[in-house]
């Protein structure tokens, strides 16, 4: 990195972070990792044409017929299905895999977005407005983090009908999840943010910006928010591979997007009940969620690194 | 117990139009436990001053870390709402008023913070840090806002270059240079200069504290001046006033002050600070206080420095000795004054 001398723009934390970020490599791994499953979801269904392959479509011919098992080692990897293909009916896993993708990033996503921003006002008011205020929001915050919200997901999915507020099928399915998870833990975040707005409203900037006369908006979104953009990047992408997590045992326990749709959670519970004649089976949507959440932990965590203002 | 004026030895007359003054002034912070959050008890961080600031001086509050001097100053500039007591500034009681009125009069109080680290928004340029003033109070500049934040980063021997750039890249010094150009926006009246310097190398504190000097006299500035030890503000203050534990204890002409100071813990604070005057040097042996300053939660009753004074008698204890008048301009709260005009005989006079 080299220094130029004299009449340089200043260079900001954010370019610093860059710079830092830049040098760590296996955040920098992480991140590629990130970018590439975010490439294939979203193109998920041109790399299938492209490879040939279909995610609903039976291949029964492949199936030998007494064990209901893929014929041939490896789930029955071959050229036309390379990750193999599914017991009993023979789908084409490799391109289930790459539609998993969209549904377990985009629920993931959504659910994180939802929680964020959820987490983000309701710190920020706790943390500013103290008193009871702060009181009634962190009493909340407890009451959301004891929900016992595998039951009550589970429960809910059960009880809403097929069509709701002009959402139905997967997108309804979606919503509920995206909802579920992400109105439930907006607590992680928001707590994390109270507690950055309390020692952020305390510095000094802040008693200069009200020394000259500033009004709470401006404290808020001028003085308050640019230096809490830093922790909710990090935050969020940390709470990116839980929810992916999260949405995976929800499907796992069938309260997911339903059949045909391809998620991996779902993938991994019929694996289960295979796992003695086809234990392979359990191998792909498996380590697709390892990889992703691993992915996303290794960069989050980077982005941590990069951002603290105290390893400075 | 107003200061009576006879001509003291001052360079500025005290004859001067009041700026500011101070009565009663106290600040306690409640205390709360429990769910409930009940008041158990109070932080005493000010606790009845009396003062007032001329216009044109530099005025010097000094005393150990933790006697209330950032709350006093927060007072001034009212971020702070005071418990009791009374500030006017310019005729106007500022004590109690809404934020809404008193944003206008904001330009005119401005503060210069203790740690020049927290005290710039590290997500903000110099050029919008030093900008914000404008912003804020709706000032209008010919030539433009950064017109006029270059020629303040100038004056305070910045560069005008450094407008783009960020707090991080700054030194210490340079950053309370640039909180000094975002004070002077506005022009101000008075400026509460919150320890300005003891955050810094000693090789810069006298930098820093000579253009505070400069301003003054170009700006026509008022300075009320805060400081922990009486060495950094010996030779900029007209009147200095030593506080402990959330009270005045004595307020005098800086001369007299380091020449004949009365309050025993004055004496000893001088005692601290390196004398180039060899007499006194020769005279005075450091006075070591007993014991650490005691908690402003339950501070000693009646004076509250007997439990470390050393000429502590009975009386001490029992009552408590007022802010008196002892020599023209020259006020002390002890039982047992130092350097009194008439010779050391002790005043055993009590609270009138
Ligand atoms: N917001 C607050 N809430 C409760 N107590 C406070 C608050 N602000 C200050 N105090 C307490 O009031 C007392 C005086 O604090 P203050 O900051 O005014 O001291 P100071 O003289 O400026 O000290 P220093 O030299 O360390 O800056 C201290 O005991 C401090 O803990
Ligand atoms: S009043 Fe008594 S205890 Fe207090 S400073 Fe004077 S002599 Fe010491
Ligand atoms: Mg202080």
């Amino acid at each position: 990195m080299v220094q130029g001398v004299g009449k340089i723009e200043g260079r900001s934390l954010w370019q610093i972070s860059w710079i830092r970020l830049k040098r760590d490599k296996v955040a920098l791994a992480g991140g590629a990792v990130v970018l590439l499953l975010i490439l294939v979801a979203t193109f998920a269904p041109l790399i299938c044409k492209i490879i040939g392959v279909t995610p609903n479509d039976f291949h029964q011919d492949l199936i030998d017929p007494s064990l209901q098992t893929p014929i041939g080692k490896w789930n029955g990897i071959s050229a036309d299905h390379p990750f193999g293909i599914e017991p009993v009916n023979g789908r084409d896993i490799f391109a289930r895999i790459v539609y998993g993708a969209r549904i377990s990033l985009l629920i993931a996503f959504l659910a994180t977005l939802l929680s964020v921003g959820i987490g983000t006002v309701a710190g920020v008011v706790a943390g500013y407005f103290g008193g009871w205020v702060d009181s009634l929001i962190s009493r909340l915050m407890d009451i959301f983090l004891a929900f016992p919200l595998v039951l009550f997901a589970l429960a809910l999915v059960g009880a809403v009908p097929d069509q709701l507020l002009g959402l139905k099928g997967d997108s309804l399915r979606v919503a509920l999840i995206v909802f579920i998870i992400g109105f439930f833990s907006w607590p992680y975040i928001g707590r994390i943010i109270r507690g950055q707005t309390l020692s952020l409203r305390e510095r000094e900037f802040v008693d200069a910006a009200r020394s000259l006369g500033a009004r709470r908006p401006y404290i808020l979104f001028t003085e308050l928010l640019p230096n809490l953009i830093a922790p909710i990047l990090v935050y969020a992408t940390l709470l990116i591979p839980t929810n992916v997590l999260f949405e995976a045992g929800l499907s796992y326990l069938g309260v997911g997007v339903r059949p045909p749709t391809a998620s991996w959670g779902d993938m991994l519970s019929i694996a289960a009940n295979w796992y003695q004649v086809a234990p392979l089976y359990m191998v792909p949507p498996g380590l697709a969620i390892f990889i992703t959440v691993l992915a996303f932990n290794l960069f989050g965590d980077g982005l941590r690194d990069a951002l603290d203002p105290r390893s400075r | 117990m107003t200061t009576t004026d006879t001509d003291s030895t001052a360079a500025k007359s005290p004859t001067g139009e009041e700026l500011l003054s101070v009565t009663g002034l106290v600040k306690h912070f409640p205390i709360r436990r429990g769910v409930l959050q009940r008041q158990t008890g109070a932080v005493q961080a000010v606790d009845g001053l009396d003062f007032t600031v001329t216009k044109g001086e530099t005025f010097s509050l000094v005393g150990e870390s933790g006697c209330g001097k950032t709350t006093t100053g927060r007072l001034l500039t009212r971020l702070l709402e005071p418990t009791a007591g009374k500030i006017v500034f310019e005729g106007r009681d500022i004590t109690h008023m809404s934020e809404g009125k008193i944003r206008p009069l904001r330009k005119d109080v401005q503060m210069i913070f203790q740690d020049p680290y927290g005290s710039l928004n590290p997500r903000h340029t110099v050029g919008k840090i030093v900008g914000a003033p404008y912003k804020l109070q709706h000032v209008k500049t010919e030539g433009g806002t950064k017109k006029a934040v270059q020629e303040l980063l100038e004056l305070v021997g910045l560069s005008p270059e450094h407008y783009n750039r960020y707090p991080h890249e700054f030194s210490g010094g340079q950053r309370q240079r640039i909180g000094i150009a975002r004070t002077l926006a506005l022009r101000p009246k008075l400026i509460v200069a919150d320890e300005p310097v003891s955050a810094l190398d000693v090789s810069i504190q006298a930098q820093v504290v000579n253009l505070l000097e400069d301003l003054q006299n170009e700006f026509d500035l008022t300075y009320v001046m805060i400081a922990h030890d009486l060495s950094v503000v010996r030779h900029v203050s007209d009147r200095v006033a030593v506080m402990y534990l959330g009270k005045i204890v004595e307020i005098a002409d800086r001369v007299d002050l380091y020449e004949t100071p009365m309050h025993p813990y004055t004496l000893a604070l001088l005692s601290a600070v390196p004398i180039p005057d060899t007499k006194r040097r020769a005279r005075q042996e450091r006075i070591r206080l007993q014991g650490d300053v005691p908690s402003p939660i339950n501070p000693p009753p009646a004076c509250r420095f007997h439990t470390r004074c050393w000429k502590a008698q009975d009386i001490c204890k029992t009552v408590e000795p007022p802010l008196l008048q002892l020599a023209p301009g020259h006020q002390t709260a002890c039982h047992f004054p130092e350097n009194q005009p008439g010779g050391d005989a002790p005043k055993t006079g009590t609270a009138g």
